[in-house]
């Protein structure tokens, strides 16, 4: 039965994501019977080439791509290894549930409010120090190079590649390397590079690829905060699939292939960083450096994620204050007066698509984590891995742009008569769920000591129970966070709950995301709130559980 | 290479849709009437204002009391999302019982459906309220930016090209196009437009260029590339030169009509405009926009459309779309649209030709002091053929993209 995990769990998206393949390929050439494209040609790709601004668009999502992981894993392992122990380090990890909670899209609304020239940072300083009465005419957000978005996405990024790294940690028993480093007479943050990040990026390398997926093919953060014109790649794809011109719906496909392309380019050159790294890297790890500036490093550590906290932080005050706010104008700090008129009117609304959100994500989840786990257990038994070619095919939700790949899957959906609604939006999602799952779990899944399962097997527990009773209550701190960023995807998606349940099927994001449109930025913090209120449960959930559970236990508790 | 161009001329030699059996002729309305009871019909609507989607709430309990049509808000960000389910179902080979069932639409989006054979009909112009228009002297109900509609849509509001402006910092706005680029230069980085394509953007290009081309007429007739160029010179003189005094000195442009309003309400941008006439005084109720915001028309007047309701070729429940867009068409309904406090939007009826009782509905109507009245609307100019609103926009790109 187990043996069939990983056929299941091919069968399950190979479907899927090879209808939203051919949904982006044929079109790419030419080829869709519907508007008119009957056969195959380059005709797309000329047009695609004359499209101007491409190369800028193409250079901005690629240094997107790169720059948001480098900068962002830079500043979690700078703090891990100079914050660990210290009081912030306790702050920023009771913290950051909800911060990893809060919907990318709000967050970017939220940094825009933030440091905008009309924004709360400028209000701060005006009039008094800045002597504006006016915003001033400065190009912060949306600027051609994509700056502000870039730093939206780190801000967004370092949360999610901390908590990566805090569930894998304590099977590398840190604790016991730096003693041992220390002992030879290492600083901490050169300990830590040389003792700990070696085995730790191999088990965040998965996330972080994520991390270089989204930030080269990101819509929602992009259109709020990156350049607008050229836009980046991906915010190009989606203007041309919008085009009322419905011939755009080729030069489209053919962006969402190109946009395949760089994420893949991307995905290349990280790689032949990584390469590079690690040449270069070894003569640094021996050749026996104390660490000379670890204060000032580990001081960086702390600051970058402190920074990178409160601008989370205060963007969501900004939209709190938003939501409660009657006329409120530049430069003055706080509303002239404040309202419940915002919330009063979206009440009705909320409970309906909150809990089918819920229910929607909490299905995915359950069925995404039950393959997953299936997936791995039948591999570490069978010490049989599937071969890359599966695991690319897992990965293609997350690299392939979402408008081309969702617009493949209705048709094929459409095809098999399968009727639009509920069931269909919980596969879906199951689609996008499944690779976040998938990575996070993996490579904790793999590297813990096979050992403990043998000492259980050497004391009469079948395979099942070794799992039951060992192997998953040691895992439970990864399964967790593994199921929290899962739901976290889920209460995300937007498009593919839209297209798959033809709209019917109504979630707080769908509500949320069509009424941000109107650009209310009160409405707009009403319902930002109330979508990040439930992976805030999620994330709550993983980081406080394992504590409740193993409070007994003080060796599973040990992190970092 | 496939252009804007190329497709849009194609339009003229327009099929006449899909030839598909048509079960529910519009010429039996009690039929009809009869056969939508009981109906749930799904209305693809934009959802981006809280006030459209209270009066689509509202039309909904009114259609389930009167009819026994349940009506659901399908709730878009962009209308194009409802356009490309019509396409997918199209071509998974969906022929009846598609997902859509009413579409709020109007120029390219329904041009462009139109031609791909996506729409049903016709049937608009046999609803027994279409009477209550005037399209002798109002043409614009059956024609869609010179498109003829034919029937496959019918219409829903109106829309006109209105400026506002801070009454409080800015005393007199400048009424004329080069009134307005006079005033731009006197006060650098406190005017933009929306991002061409955006639907706002590209309506501001046409009134530029309405008020700035030699021959108007020209504008009426599906664009030559022979002319183009000729005929937009003057445009993008005015624009290029004032590009150095737009906000951000023209680098970045606001998306759409939104992030144009909120510029204003942040205060970067002292003079902005909107589709929607009342749009402005809805804001000031919703605390986004101060009160002392005033609305203006150009001298010239400006240009103006009507916005359609479309029934896709496949949709499940057209009966009972057909009952909605009638409903909608009704004194009562476009009344309580006309009222600011509700939605805003201008009727589509001749409400001089109402009887007393109907009439009166609209008279009593407090527009407020931000949404100009009637009279101040001035001439409505009719949109240009909309093969000049593709043509237009990727022109723009041409010359203005990552410069």
């Amino acid at each position: 039965m187990l043996r069939l995990a990983p056929i299941v769990a091919v069968a399950v998206l190979a479907g899927p994501v090879l209808a939203g393949l051919a949904g982006v390929l044929l079109p790419a050439f030419g080829y869709l019977p519907a508007l008119g494209g009957e056969g195959l040609s380059l005709l797309a790709w000329r047009q695609l080439v004359a499209q101007p601004g491409l190369a800028q668009s193409v250079a901005v999502s690629l240094a997107s791509g790169l720059l948001v992981p480098l900068v962002a894993l830079g500043i979690v392992f700078l703090f891990l290894a100079g914050g660990s122990g210290t009081r912030l380090f306790a702050l920023i990890r009771g913290a950051m549930s909800p911060l990893l909670a809060v919907p990318h899209a709000a967050a970017a609304f939220g940094l825009a409010f933030l440091i905008a020239p009309s924004g709360l940072l400028a209000r701060l300083a005006s009039p008094w120090l800045t002597g504006w009465l006016r915003p001033p005419d400065l190009l912060i957000v949306q600027d051609p190079a994509g700056l502000a978005m870039m730093l939206g996405l780190v801000v967004k990024e370092v949360p999610f590649l901390l908590l990566m790294s805090l569930a894998a940690l304590p099977q590398l028993r840190p604790q016991a390397r730096l003693a041992l480093a220390g002992s030879l007479g290492y600083r901490p943050v050169a300990a830590w590079f040389k003792t700990v990040a070696p085995g730790l990026y191999p088990l965040v390398r998965l996330p972080v690829f994520a991390a270089i997926a989204y930030a080269s093919s990101v819509v929602d953060v992009a259109l709020i905060l990156g350049p607008s014109n050229p836009p980046t790649l991906s915010v190009a794809v989606l203007r041309w699939f919008n085009d009322p011109d419905l011939s755009y719906r080729f030069v489209a496909s053919a962006g969402a292939v190109l946009q395949i392309g760089v994420t893949m380019a991307a995905l290349a050159l990280w790689w032949g960083g990584e390469l590079l790294l690690a040449a270069l890297g070894r003569a640094w790890l021996e050749g026996g450096g104390r660490g000379r500036i670890d204060h000032a490093l580990a001081w960086c550590g702390q600051g970058a994620m402190l920074l990178a906290g409160s601008a989370l932080l205060f963007g969501l005050v900004g939209l709190a204050v938003n939501s409660v706010a009657g006329f409120w104008r530049f430069p003055h700090l706080l509303p002239e007066h404040f309202t419940a008129r915002h919330w009063l009117a979206a009440a009705p609304n909320l409970a309906g698509p909150l809990g089918t959100a819920l229910l929607i994500a909490g299905l995915a989840t359950v069925l995404s984590l039950a393959v997953v786990l299936a997936v791995l257990e039948n591999e570490t038994r069978g010490a049989r891995r599937p071969g890359q070619a599966a695991l690319w095919l897992l990965y293609l939700p997350l690299i392939v742009p979402q408008v081309a790949f969702l617009s493949g899957l209705a048709i094929g959906t459409g095809m098999l008569s399968l009727r639009p609604g509920f069931w269909l939006v919980v596969a879906g999602h199951v689609v996008f769920v499944l690779p976040y799952v998938f990575l996070s779990l993996s490579e904790p899944y793999r590297r813990l000591d096979p050992r403990w399962v043998m000492a259980a097997r050497t004391l009469g527990a079948g395979p099942d129970r070794a799992f039951w009773t060992v192997r998953l209550p040691m895992l439970s701190t990864p399964c967790l966070t593994a199921a929290a960023v899962g739901m976290a995807v889920s209460i995300g998606q937007y498009l593919a709950t839209q297209v798959l349940g033809a709209g019917r099927v109504a979630t707080v994001t769908t509500e949320a995301v069509a009424l941000a449109s109107g650009g209310n930025r009160r409405v707009i913090g009403v319902w930002a709130l109330a979508q990040a209120v439930l992976p805030a449960l999620g994330f709550g959930v993983a980081l406080l559980a394992p504590r409740l559970v193993w409070r007994q236990r003080r060796g599973m508790r040990s992190l970092g | 290479m496939l252009t804007r161009r190329t497709t849009l001329a194609a339009l003229l030699a327009l099929p006449l849709g899909p030839a598909l059996a048509v079960p529910a002729d519009p010429t039996h309305w009690p039929a009809i009437a009869a056969a939508a009871r009981g109906q749930t019909v799904y209305w693809n609507a934009w959802a981006g204002e809280t006030r459209i989607n209270a009066y689509i709430a509202w039309a909904g309990r009114e259609m389930e009391r009167r009819f026994g049509v349940r009506v659901v808000h399908v709730k878009l960000s962009d209308t194009a999302e409802a356009v490309a389910r019509v396409v997918a179902e199209k071509a998974a080979g969906t022929l009846s019982g598609g997902a859509v069932d009413l579409i709020w639409i109007n120029g390219a989006n329904f041009a462009s459906m139109r031609r791909n054979g996506l729409l049903f009909g016709p049937w608009a112009e046999r609803l027994p309220n279409f009477a209550l228009t005037d399209p002798a002297d109002h043409p614009e109900v059956r024609q869609d930016f010179t498109v003829p509609t034919d029937g496959y849509e019918a219409p829903w509001g109106r829309a006109q090209l209105v400026f506002f402006y801070d009454s409080a910092t800015l005393p007199t706005p400048p009424r004329t196009v080069p009134a307005l680029a006079a005033w731009a230069h006197a006060h650098p980085g406190r005017f933009t437009y929306p991002l061409p394509p955006d639907f706002l953007g590209t309506t501001f290009l046409k009134q530029l260029l309405l008020d700035l081309v030699a021959d108007r007429g020209a504008l009426y007739r599906p664009v030559q590339d022979a002319t183009f160029a000729g005929y937009t010179a003057p445009l993008w003189a005015y624009l290029d030169d004032l590009r150095p005094v737009l906000w951000r000195k023209g680098r970045v442009f606001p998306a759409n009509s939104a992030e144009l309003r909120r510029l204003v309400a942040d205060n970067e941008t002292t003079i902005g405009f909107s589709f929607d006439p009342a749009s402005a005084q809805a804001a000031i109720a919703a605390g986004e926009l101060p009160a002392s915001v005033r609305s203006f028309v150009l001298a010239g007047g400006t240009v103006g459309n009507v916005n359609f309701l479309a029934i896709p070729f496949n949709a499940a429940h057209r009966q009972g779309a057909m009952v909605l867009a009638n409903f909608l068409l009704s004194p009562a309904a476009q009344a309580r649209k006309q009222d600011p406090a509700v939605m805003g939007s201008a009727t589509v009826l001749a409400v001089d030709k109402l009887p007393p009782a109907d009439r009166a509905l609209f008279d009593r109507i407090d527009l407020g002091p931000a949404t100009p009245r009637p009279q101040q609307l001035g001439r409505l100019i009719p949109e240009p053929h909309p093969s000049w609103m593709g043509q237009l926009a990727t022109a723009w790109a041409q010359r203005y993209t990552g410069t």
